[in-house]
């Protein structure tokens, strides 16, 4: 599994990925933010954000979500294009 | 219905663009309307010191999010050509952004289709913006004005006509 960050999320983070191919991938979106928010409180904050858009395989999701070992999931703020 | 989509960092030239979007509209010359629009990286009045934007993208996701949008346009109204052009990297003041061409047989179709792939391109391709000044630089938010615009869209499915209400 791999979870990708954007913008400024990317930038509170420091990084741009992380992955989990050398541990037991989490089962859930809700799960997977518990891990991560475990990181650190950079992690923390960012996942309290209210207004954190989440994507499993490319498509926005909302709530919880089943994910499997090859899902690819991302954090990012509200899209700011056009 | 032809379509393209483009995420690129070089520009663009809006009247090639506009010719290959007749191009792809087919033979036969049934196309009557285009519509086209342009966004450029505006500079606040009296905001000297704006150096310009970086724009980030999730690449894929991209794709796929204006793949939608096109097929929702096209669903919608009876559109020959649909085209999406949005660029990415460092833009100066004044460059172009993005670019949108909807032909049809007729310019209702046209100006709600590109008006509808803009908007939904606001709110819903993923892409980040964030201003310059000099050294200093700050991601754009988003603007609840932009999720409006989207949300007029929304239960008017198959009309030609926007509406104008906010």
């Amino acid at each position: 599994m791999k979870v990708r960050f954007f913008a400024s999320v990317r930038e509170r983070l420091g990084t741009a990925e992380c992955d989990f191919t050398h541990e037991t991938p989490p089962a859930d979106l809700d799960a997977l933010r518990a891990v991560l928010a475990a990181r650190g409180e950079g992690f923390a904050e960012v996942l309290a954000q209210p207004n954190l858009i989440c994507a499993v395989n490319q498509q926005v999701v909302h709530g919880n979500s089943a994910l499997g070992p090859d899902d690819e999931v991302a954090f990012f703020p509200p899209v700011t294009g056009g | 219905m032809e379509r393209f989509c483009r995420v690129q960092r070089a520009d663009f030239d809006p009247a090639a663009l506009e010719v290959a979007l007749l191009a792809g509209a087919g033979p036969g010359e049934t196309a009557g309307a285009v519509a086209t629009f342009t966004g450029l990286v505006r500079r606040a009045a009296g905001d000297g010191a704006f150096t310009g934007l970086t724009l980030e993208h999730y690449p894929g996701m991209t794709e796929r999010a204006i793949g939608e949008i096109l097929d929702e346009a096209a669903a919608r109204w009876s559109l020959l050509a649909l085209g999406v052009v949005h660029r990415i990297g460092e833009l100066a003041p004044g460059a172009r952004i993005v670019w949108v061409g909807a032909a049809a047989a007729h310019r209702g179709d046209a100006f709600a289709a590109c008006e509808f792939t803009m908007d939904y391109l606001k709110t819903r391709a993923p892409f980040w913006k964030k201003e310059h000044w000099g050294p200093e630089a700050r991601w754009v938010e988003a603007r609840s004005d932009d999720r409006h615009r989207a949300a007029r869209w929304q239960g008017e499915a198959g009309t030609t006509t926007a509406s104008t209400e906010e």
